[in-house]
């Protein structure tokens, strides 16, 4: 495996590059559906929640972090753009600027997944995690607490969903410095654009629905 | 390799020939392959559902409990529930017949992701390993239903690991169904335009649709019920101000529309062999391919009648009435549609005809019972009775497995190479319809008459109807042990197959039995509609040998 690798090659059941690459398209827009299904039990768990201990979620969102959850939103969206020029430099062929924009992409998952451990490093200092330990002043504690069951549980699978983006990121350093990926047939660069933009569009669901709503000012 | 062929006929490679090692075929990527080994995997499931479907019928033999304490026999319901459900039904025709057929439907070479098709197949296995060993290790008692806070607060059984192993099992169905849409899309031969699709083709899109949006929501609900019985937190559990019911609105929301899952590719099979028996062109072509897609999408929107009793209020359940009773009307657009086809064609009995005469019995029945169960009235007066057993044994068990059985005595020539004996499986059909009906028939009266589902002990005034039941179980029994036998007997003693020993149309019976490799020696072109059966031709028998 010393000498050069080839491009990706045509896959055998395939008649021609572009019925792969429209598979290849289709199948990923079909995975983020069933990811939005994924997900969405969780929206509905926090909407019927939300509805009825609306003042509990209020009061429980004001414990968490503002300063660094706008700090992850923008490092996020920051990553979106790299990822997008990653895709754009596979397109164009520049396989150094593709390695370069990918590494940066790691860079900032890696700045997001460092944030949101000291947030929930902070909720574990503050007695905010469900469970036996979990201590709240408000009147609610009980409902409060369900505000930080569907937080951990909303917020973690997102973080996990980064991390598996991350370790693919990982894998595919190789490849594309090798020139795997060529104008002509880079799906794997493209659907994984489509995968890390659809983490991102999660956590900018996450952040006003956590963060922002109801919140008190002054808090 | 000792070859039993003539002379004349020399060896041909297709693919099961060609390559006999066990990686060939553990790391296969080939799409009839993979429906083999999903194959053995189903059928080793089925057989220990089976098993507990025995034991179940057994203790119910007789009023008193004689044979399990109440706990033990809780268990075995649960996990036939859960064995049938997630690991027979759900993958039996999609993921065997589908898997086969719809390359071959569409005149492609393969799956459009056939390294995912293997994984999902893999997927499927480690979840029903982990199931298995669940069942070792005690087995759960929740119902296959897992309802909180039963399942996250009270029960002693191996909850955990069972839920475990229906995620990971339910991401092999959503990736089932995404392989098959991405194929249906993008894979067709040059001519084969979506209104020249079989109609089997048709129902697995319908279905994929549901394995995809549907399959996540439960994936998402099992990882809670898991969460609230790992951490002793809580979405679903009062406790901890959570709400039982949002459990039963998301389990519904996928749990209704997987009957659509098993039911609808056996839809699509009985489309193909009511119109080949009968050598006719099937009645309303456009209205049962429709039907499938009315089906998936309505589907979804009746969830609401599993929660007539459980604190929905009254508006909802009158909604849900309704939109429950609506979506009978697409299935019976497809009942009349092949009851119009049976109308003055040639029909022949031949061993797949009767299974699909026999689905559209057992449908009919488990279909109107639907719509009597969607009255909130009668619904709220026979609820958590066998009634409801029944009924949902008719219309997605007997249903499923006449489609899966009748699709499987119709592709089987072309899936082994092989003809298994005429008379053995006509009569093991029969022996199946009967078995069937004996056995679910009397629980619709016990259910009317007011027994409980779910308890191992019954009053005396109920035993009759249960003695007959029971012994109709042991008839289907048989009805479901010969199709084993002489299949596998088949297998080595069977004549070879021609490429089209039904003289059906369809791309499938255009290349080799069994298919080589790649399925076509040549990509094939279509130039016409489907079942171009010119009405009232030929039965089957009495076309001409060598065509
Ligand atoms: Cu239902």
């Amino acid at each position: 495996m010393a000498s050069e690798p080839k491009a990706a090659p045509l896959a055998h059941h395939f008649d021609s590059y572009l019925q792969q690459k429209e598979s290849a398209s289709l199948g990923m827009w079909l995975f983020l559906g069933q990811e939005i299904m994924f997900f969405g039990g969780l929206f509905l768990a926090y909407t019927v929640y939300r509805w009825r201990y609306a003042s509990a979620f209020a009061a429980a969102s004001n414990d968490l972090d503002l300063r660094l959850g706008l700090l992850n939103t923008v490092v996020l969206i920051g990553s979106s753009l790299t990822i997008a020029l990653a895709v754009r430099s596979a397109h164009l062929g520049k396989r150094k600027d593709l390695v370069g924009f990918l590494l940066a992409t790691l860079a900032l998952g890696g700045v997001f997944l460092g944030v949101k451990s000291i947030e929930y490093a902070q909720k574990f200092a503050h007695h905010l995690v469900p469970g036996p330990h979990f201590r709240f002043e408000g009147a609610d504690p009980t409902q409060a607490q369900m505000f930080f069951t569907l937080y951990f549980f909303m917020t973690g699978l997102h973080a996990l969903h980064m991390i598996v983006g991350m370790a693919i990121l990982v894998w595919m350093l190789r490849p594309a410095a090798q020139g795997r990926w060529t104008p002509d047939n880079h799906n794997f660069v493209e659907g994984f654009g489509l995968y890390w933009h659809f983490v991102d569009i999660i956590w900018i669901f996450l952040f006003p629905l956590l963060y922002l709503i109801g919140r008190h000012h002054g808090a | 390799m000792s070859e039993t062929v003539t002379a004349s006929e020399a060896p041909r490679e297709n693919y099961l020939n060609r390559d006999h090692s066990v990686a060939s075929w553990l790391l296969t990527r080939d799409h009839k392959r993979i429906a083999i080994l999903y194959l053995i995997g189903i059928s080793i499931f089925f057989a220990l559902g089976g098993l507990m479907a025995v034991l179940i019928r057994a203790e119910l033999a007789t009023p008193q409990g004689d044979l399990f304490p109440a706990d033990v026999y809780n268990r075995l319901f649960t996990m036939h529930g859960i064995l049938m459900i997630f690991f027979f039904l759900i993958p039996s025709i999609p993921a065997v017949l589908g898997n086969f057929l719809i390359p071959l439907m569409v005149g492609a070479k393969d799956l459009a992701f056939p390294r995912i098709n293997l994984l999902s197949w893999y997927l499927y296995m480690v979840g029903a390993s982990f199931t298995f060993v669940s069942m070792l290790w005690g087995g759960i008692d929740t119902g296959w239903t897992f309802y909180t806070p039963l399942s996250t607060t009270f029960a002693t059984g191996q909850v955990l690991l069972t839920a475990v192993g229906i995620f990971i099992a339910g991401f092999s169905s959503i990736l089932t169904g995404l392989n098959f849409i991405v194929t249906i899309h993008r894979m067709r031969a040059p001519g084969l335009t979506w209104f020249r699709l079989p109609l089997f083709v048709w129902a697995h899109y319908a279905t994929s649709i549901i394995q995809v949006l549907g399959t996540p929501v439960i994936a998402i609900t099992i990882l809670l019920v898991g969460a609230e019985r790992l951490f002793h937190i809580g979405v679903f559990d009062p406790k901890y101000g959570g709400d039982p019911v949002l459990f039963q609105h998301l389990f519904w929301f996928y749990s209704h529309p997987a009957v659509y899952i098993m039911i609808l590719p056996a839809m699509g099979v009985i489309s193909e062999l009511v119109t080949c028996f009968s050598r006719k062109k099937i009645f309303g072509y456009h209205f049962i391919a429709l039907s499938s897609l009315a089906i998936a999408v309505l589907g979804f929107l009746v969830w609401g009648h599993h929660l007539f009793i459980s604190g929905q209020s009254v508006v909802a359940g009158t909604i849900f009435s309704f939109l429950s009773m609506f979506v009978a009307v697409p299935s019976a657009v497809k009942v009349f549609n092949w009851t119009a086809t049976l109308y003055k064609g040639s029909v022949s009995l031949e061993t797949p005809m009767l299974y699909a005469l026999g689905f559209i019995g057992v449908f009919l029945i488990g279909g109107l019972t639907g719509v009597m169960l969607a009255t909130l009235g009668i619904d709220i007066h026979v609820h958590d009775t066998y009634f409801i057993v029944a009924h949902f044994h008719y219309v997605m068990v007997g249903s499923a497995i006449m489609g899966y059985l009748g699709g499987m005595h119709f592709w089987w020539p072309k899936i082994t190479g092989r003809l298994y004996p005429a008379f053995i499986s006509k009569v093991a059909a029969v022996v199946v319809f009967i078995g069937f009906n004996v056995t679910f028939l009397p629980q619709f009266i016990l259910g009317y008459l007011g027994m409980p589902r779910r308890y191992h002990t019954y009053a005396p005034e109920f035993q009759t109807w249960n003695v007959m039941s029971s012994a109709g179980a042991t008839v289907l029994g048989i009805g479901y042990l010969l199709p084993v036998l002489y299949l596998l007997w088949s297998l080595k003693y069977g004549e070879k197959a021609p490429a089209n020993p039904w003289h059906a149309t369809g791309l499938e019976w255009q290349t080799a039995s069994p298919p080589p490799l790649e399925n076509f020696e040549v990509t094939p072109v279509v130039t016409e509609d489907p079942y171009s059966y010119p009405d009232g031709t030929l039965r089957p028998k009495e076309v001409p040998v060598g065509v």
